[in-house]
């Protein structure tokens, strides 16, 4: 139990850590997209996530809470290091999240204050999420190399969020703003691309603990499926986005599911990268675990509450499947 | 000046959570009179009917942006544990972050997740899985204020523990989710959100009732709300008055210093008003009365209570204690009077605008006491974190005085921005017919109205 709780727990938090990467991403997304569109398509937009984004949020709230309670050393050590990202990211969510109400609440005259707070909020968030994880792949170190890496994921991140959410709007919308994603998927995505490729190059360059997980003899091979799946992933995003009519067929959702088996690939790469370290060079999982009694309480609750939150996350996005209506409180 | 990270930590720390017990305050009340909205017009004749779906219409958006606030500013809350009191999480996260995870798990997903359905789904389900919906987002709320109430008595009456290395470990998992506290703090909380919602409603419908907006639909929601305050207050009352005595026994420090008493004394003199002064170790221009203290706090009139003086260097600053009880106590008592007023005068029906006026006054009345009663309870654990056991001192994260202060500008500025927001959006829907707050309305039930029961 000793030797398996910790890996279980590290496990559920990779997961809901990926889920809040694909869920709130593209809420995130669609936030960075609003002051490109018309007022009528920002409120299409909106509709496209009303329903869904709080939960979508709580994946963060749960992927850092299992950290807290599973690994505390690694959670105090970790959120200390990133104080700056972290307040910004939380000012951005903050902004976010009530923006939704406000700029349909307050009087009218107000409302484009606060579509340009969601923008603001949904960017900044987007921008801190970036500079934590790449200072996290970095083993939380301050140094030049470090820093340049945050600032390159904190580039890369929006624009990935971008096309994500692109990938969402073609699953909930149609007509012009259906068209106006697939412009926008098409401006994002290649500077997405070769952030992320450059991204990947750099990694191993910046870190040689994890060079030397990737470049030795097996595992090179055995890792290989892992950025082919991204780059046939990556590749058939674009050839969709550029070709308009397979798009008007109606099928731009593949582009979502492109992006989430991107999303799926690098996180497989980076638990690699990581494991078993929690911070990379500086503390392992079970160093860093809470108590066993401690573990097998929570796991109780988890095994009990994970499976009916997917189902009822699941039994809500099939009530609110198929394109967006416009959101009503009747 | 020198910046001291510690103190700013805990202003910050005061700030954020002070910003976010304004809003379930609301909104856990808010949504079981939203449930009560929804069951009253399941199961009521035709005219009524509409009278209750106007109602649930103007409130469910009220509900939906109290909500959000709070979902916001708690997430804060939940990083800054770890941003700035690394420690707490290393020597009790064997205790704290179970009971934190059980509240992600069984309340947060469950509200957000529902909150969907119950804002914007009414015309995607059917009415029972819509009340359904609301139902689960209200057990949601509650759900979450009893792991972070359980959490938080247990900083206050740890218990179900041992220590090794200075670090909790687990014993006893019953005595640690129902300390010695709990039942107590958790009922005067949720009670507390009842009251806060009912003054809230009925503060706002009767503002929307002096400028006529929505007739009989908003008369109703203002004698639901001081029907229920009306019932409520007095329960209140004897509830706060258990709790201060499970105080006495597990936190003498507190009480004393609510009561400014400084040596311990049999027969001790309740202190109506007074000035409580630290360093002279005594409270000027004290009103008191004798013997009552003890007559409340321990029921016998020679009953003895320990002074201050017993607790040197470990108990919690006194005046703000003393003046934040009185606070909470006055605005309680206001309340209830207020509320029996106006159940009187509605069963009476002699509703004058006196009345509604002092509603309307009354509307954030909720807020003040509770801000007051957090207060009371917060800082009188001081100086420790976990009562007894670990100081906040020793669990503060060791930042920079500057870059603690900047955040914390940013948190001040961000919340006094929002909260001017948010009055503000009140303001704009309460002026506001429902009727012109639905977008495509049928008047007077030309929407189907099915058999009342599991209309599908």
């Amino acid at each position: 139990m000793e030797y398996w709780l910790p890996l279980i727990f590290v496990s559920l938090m990779g997961l809901a850590l990926l889920l809040y990467i694909i869920l709130d991403g593209y809420d995130l997304g669609i936030g960075i997209l609003l002051p490109l569109a018309s007022d009528d398509d920002k409120d299409k937009m909106i509709e496209a996530i009303g329903p869904f984004w709080d939960a979508n949020e709580t994946w963060i709230v749960l992927g850092i809470g299992i950290l807290l309670i599973a690994f505390p050393s690694a959670h105090g050590l970790i959120l200390t290091h990133l104080y700056i990202p972290v307040t910004l990211m939380l000012f951005g969510l903050i902004l976010r999240g009530v923006a939704f109400d406000f700029r349909v609440k307050v009087a009218a005259e107000y409302k484009s204050l606060w579509n340009t707070l969601f923008f603001v909020g949904s960017l900044l968030a987007s921008m801190a999420q970036g500079w934590m994880l790449g200072s996290y792949v970095m083993g939380l170190e301050t140094g030049p190399t470090s820093v340049a890496f945050s600032i390159a994921i904190a580039l890369s991140l929006p624009a990935f969020y971008v096309v994500l959410g692109c990938g969402w709007l073609f699953i909930k919308s149609s007509g012009e703003l259906y068209n106006k994603a697939a412009q926008w998927a098409r401006v994002a995505i290649l500077p997405m691309g070769i952030g992320l490729f450059l991204i990947s190059i750099a990694t191993p360059i910046a870190s040689s603990e994890i060079a030397g997980k990737w470049f030795t003899l097996p595992a090179a091979i055995g890792l290989m499926p892992i950025p082919l799946m991204t780059a046939v992933a990556f590749f058939t995003a674009l050839w969709i986005l550029s070709r308009q009519q397979i798009l008007d067929a109606g099928y731009g959702w593949i582009v979502f599911v492109c992006m989430v088996v991107m999303c799926l690939m690098m996180a497989l790469g980076l638990a690699y990268s990581i494991f078993p370290d929690i911070v990379i060079g500086k503390m392992n999982i079970w160093e860093s675990a809470a108590s066993t009694a401690s573990l097998k309480f929570a796991l109780i609750g988890t095994v009990l509450a994970v499976p009916m939150i997917l189902m009822y996350t699941i039994f809500i996005y099939k009530i609110f499947y198929g394109k967006s209506q416009p959101l009503s409180y009747e | 000046m020198e910046l001291d990270p510690f103190v700013l930590s805990r202003i910050q720390f005061a700030a954020n959570i002070s910003f976010h017990i304004l809003f379930p305050s609301i909104s856990i009340g808010l949504c079981w009179l939203l449930v009560y909205f929804r069951l009253r017009y399941t199961f009521s004749d035709r005219d009524d009917r509409m009278d209750w779906e106007y109602a649930y219409f103007f409130w469910v958006k009220v509900f939906a942006l109290t909500f959000a606030l709070g979902v916001v500013s708690g997430i804060t809350m939940s990083f800054q544990f770890g941003t700035n009191w690394p420690g707490f999480m290393e020597r009790a996260g064997n205790i704290a972050g179970p009971l934190l995870g059980y509240e992600v798990l069984t309340a947060f997903f469950l509200e957000a997740s529902f909150l969907g359905i119950m804002l914007y789904g009414k015309n995607l389900v059917s009415n029972r899985t819509h009340l359904i919906s609301s139902f689960l987002v209200a057990i949601g709320t509650t759900l979450s204020a009893f792991w972070i109430i359980s959490l938080n008595s247990w900083m206050h009456t740890p218990a179900g523990f041992t220590i090794e290395n200075g670090v909790f470990m687990v014993d006893d998992w019953w005595a640690i989710v129902f300390n010695p506290s709990f039942k107590y703090r958790f009922i005067h909380v949720v009670l507390a959100s009842l009251l806060t919602a009912s003054f809230f409603v009925a503060g706002i419908s009767a503002w929307r009732a002096r400028s006529n907006v929505d007739g009989p639909a908003t008369w109703k929601v203002i004698r639901t709300g001081v029907v229920l305050a009306a019932i409520l207050a007095p329960i209140q009352i004897f509830v706060g008055d258990m709790h201060g005595l499970v105080a006495l026994e597990n936190q003498p420090a507190k009480i004393a210093a609510v009561e400014g008493i400084w040596e311990t004394e049999k027969g001790a003199p309740l202190t109506l008003f007074g000035f409580p002064d630290e360093e002279a170790r005594t409270t000027h221009m004290a009103v008191k009365i004798p013997k009552l203290a003890s007559i409340i706090l321990t029921h016998h009139a020679d009953g003895e209570l320990q002074g201050l003086n017993e607790f040197e260097d470990a108990h919690p600053p006194v005046a703000p204690l003393f003046w934040s009880f009185r606070i909470m106590v006055g605005v309680g008592f206001l309340m209830l009077a207020v509320a029996w007023w106006g159940a009187f005068a509605l069963l009476k029906d002699r509703v004058g605008p006196w009345l509604l006026r002092a509603l309307s006054a009354m509307t954030f009345a909720g807020w003040v006491a509770t801000l007051a009663g957090w207060y009371v309870t917060e800082i009188g654990r001081q100086p420790w974190v976990v009562q007894g056991y670990i100081r906040a001192s020793e669990v503060v994260a060791d930042h920079a005085g500057g870059m603690v202060l900047s955040t914390l500008i940013g948190y001040l500025a961000l919340y006094a921005f929002l909260l001017v927001f948010y009055i503000f959006a009140l303001m704009t829907l309460a002026s506001k017919p429902a009727r012109s707050l639905r977008a495509n309305i049928d008047f007077a039930g030309a929407k189907p109205t099915a058999p009342a029961v599991g209309a599908a």
